[in-house]
């Protein structure tokens, strides 16, 4: 597949790869929402962290690890870009279509760019549910 | 010497001309240019020679007589003249009885050039069992005798399988079919050139074979059609002058027939000596990546494959981003699952290879001029874009914390 050079880019040089410890050990951290969407046999699965600051609501870091082509890595590695110095509320603005654009996705891949804002609602929606914050009704993205 | 990038090593796709061919075919496209058909002037009897010549290399190659040797126009071809045109000829019962035409085996995992003629055939009336291989791969003799019965017409099984190079039981397949007195075809456009073949001691009735699997130009082929014990008969797909004893009809592709019989007499020469290296370096190659990584696996049976293929699995890695991480090596790639960016194997399917193996394999195959500084760059590269993608897989991570990913709670999409 020819990609456009963004794509490229993010995936030859991929932002904010990592996680802010195990599985068991973010679970525990009340600072830290997690958003882990799609599936190994749909052949992507995108892992999303966010520490956010609890004081102030904003994102001050994130970090993702993703299980996908090419463009599913750009799509999440862009998106840890976007999050950091967002409220969270500014994070849930992300749309899909942005990352499309940014990236140039070919149409064949716009359902990782769906993805990636998935991974985005559901991080966001981890941290509410662990923080009490809002009857969150989104957060059937989590799972 | 430097090494050129993209490094080839997709032999089993295709195969470079071997300059010896092209330089034998040169002549019969500017002088010796005669319709073999043309019995009356030398231009006629010129390309005639040529195509004798050629005959008689690849009767040589695959060890019958040069009358049992049809040129096609590839391997694709053959197997349909084969299949078909055996099918039709010896049907039990005649279209819209109501009952099977005939009965056929075959194996799910053959190449859709036989694949495909099976299914159609199937739509017209006949019988057919689609063999399935176990995790090896492999089909043998007792699995074809299973599955026999009274109005079994044609057994096809590819001698070696294109994309992980397993090597069948076609000698004891073909025995099992001489007793029966059931037709034998093989598809054998991956083994003809690569490994020693005589089509009398293994008991084969129609073997399809290739020209660019060997060295040779694209575009043309050979179907051995056995003349003796059995006399096998064929309706013809293709009506016309009656050329290729009315097998198949239509003017001969001479200087792709000149060249297919060069590439067959160098095959000859070479095999030998080519298969020694081949083994050698592809046994490097595997050991160099299984020995790097875990969660890795070579597909097939270990021992009964071609020496120059291998299929490797690599788990928590997705295939198209391995493909782009391996850029300079021109390969195959395949993953034994649905994804959106890769058409699964079929194949790969065939064998059960497991989930967490199922994303990505890559098939890698060499030639005769790979060379080991080209494998071991390879090698290398593998395993450092495994390495890389895995520092980015989640899934690899989850396994090492020991979570069984088969027991998380997907969000299918």
């Amino acid at each position: 597949m020819a990609y456009g050079e963004k794509i490229i880019d993010h995936y030859e040089k991929p932002r904010n790869v990592g996680n802010f410890g195990t599985t068991d050990e973010v679970k525990k951290r009340a600072d830290v929402g997690v958003g882990l969407v799609g599936a190994p046999e749909c052949g992507d699965v995108m892992q999303l962290q966010i520490k956010v600051n609890q004081g102030t609501g904003v994102i001050e870091d994130a970090k993702f690890k993703c299980f996908g082509c090419g463009s599913a890595i750009a799509s999440s590695s862009l998106a840890t870009e976007w999050l950091k110095g967002r409220t969270l509320d500014e994070g849930l603005a992300i749309k899909n279509t942005e990352i499309v654009e940014e990236l140039s996705l070919p149409p064949v891949k716009i359902h990782c760019s769906v993805l990636a804002e998935d991974a985005i609602r559901a991080a966001i929606a981890d941290y509410k549910q662990k923080n009490g914050i809002g009857a969150e009704s989104e957060k059937a993205t989590a799972h | 010497m430097g090494l050129k990038f993209p490094i080839y090593l997709d032999h089993a796709a295709t195969t470079p001309c071997d300059p010896r061919v092209v330089e034998a075919m040169l002549p019969f496209f500017t002088e010796r240019y005669g319709n073999p058909g043309s019995r009356n002037h030398r231009f006629g009897w010129e390309a005639e020679e040529g195509v004798d010549t050629a005959r008689q290399q690849v009767a040589a190659l695959i060890g019958s007589d040069e009358k049992e040797v049809v040129f096609t126009s590839g391997a694709t071809e053959s197997n349909n003249i084969a299949i078909k045109g055996a099918a039709y000829m010896y049907e039990r019962a005649p279209a819209g009885s109501g009952r099977p035409r005939g009965h056929i085996i075959s194996a799910i995992h053959e190449h859709k050039a036989v694949l495909d003629p099976c299914k159609r055939l199937q739509k017209e009336g006949f019988d057919v069992t689609f063999l399935e291989p176990g995790s090896d791969g492999l089909i043998t003799a007792e699995m074809v005798r299973g599955a026999m019965r009274e109005d079994t017409i044609l057994v096809t099984i590819m001698w070696a399988n294109n994309e992980i190079g397993t090597i069948n039981e076609i000698r004891e397949i073909g025995a099992l079919c001489h007793e029966r007195e059931v037709i034998f075809h093989t598809d054998a456009t991956q083994w003809v050139g690569k490994m020693p073949t005589d089509v009398g001691k293994d008991n084969v009735d129609l073997l399809s074979m290739s020209g660019h699997k060997i060295y040779g130009p694209k575009g043309v082929g050979a179907l051995y059609v056995r003349r003796r014990k059995p006399r096998v008969r064929l309706q013809s797909l293709v009506d016309g002058g009656g050329q290729e004893r009315g097998f198949r009809s239509g003017t001969l592709n001479v200087p792709g027939i000149v060249g297919l019989g060069k590439a067959a007499e160098i095959a000859l020469q070479e095999m030998e000596q080519d298969g020694r290296r081949l083994l050698a370096m592809r046994t490097r190659l595997e050991n160099a990546v299984t020995a790097a990584l875990d969660v890795v696996q070579v597909n097939g049976h270990r021992e009964k494959r071609l020496p120059q293929i291998t299929n490797i699995s690599f788990g928590f890695v997705e295939g198209e981003s391995l493909m782009m991480a391996v850029k300079e090596i021109a390969c195959s790639s395949g993953s034994a699952c649905t994804s959106a960016s890769l058409e699964p194997s079929y194949v790969l399917k065939a064998l059960g290879v497991g989930d967490e193996l199922a994303h990505s394999s890559l098939r890698l195959s060499l030639g005769r001029w790979t060379t080991d500084e080209q494998v071991d760059y390879a090698a290398e590269a593998i395993v450092k874009s495994v390495k890389k993608l895995r520092e980015l897989s989640p899934l690899y991570d989850m396994h090492k914390e020991g979570i069984d990913l088969s027991k998380v709670e997907w969000a299918h999409h």
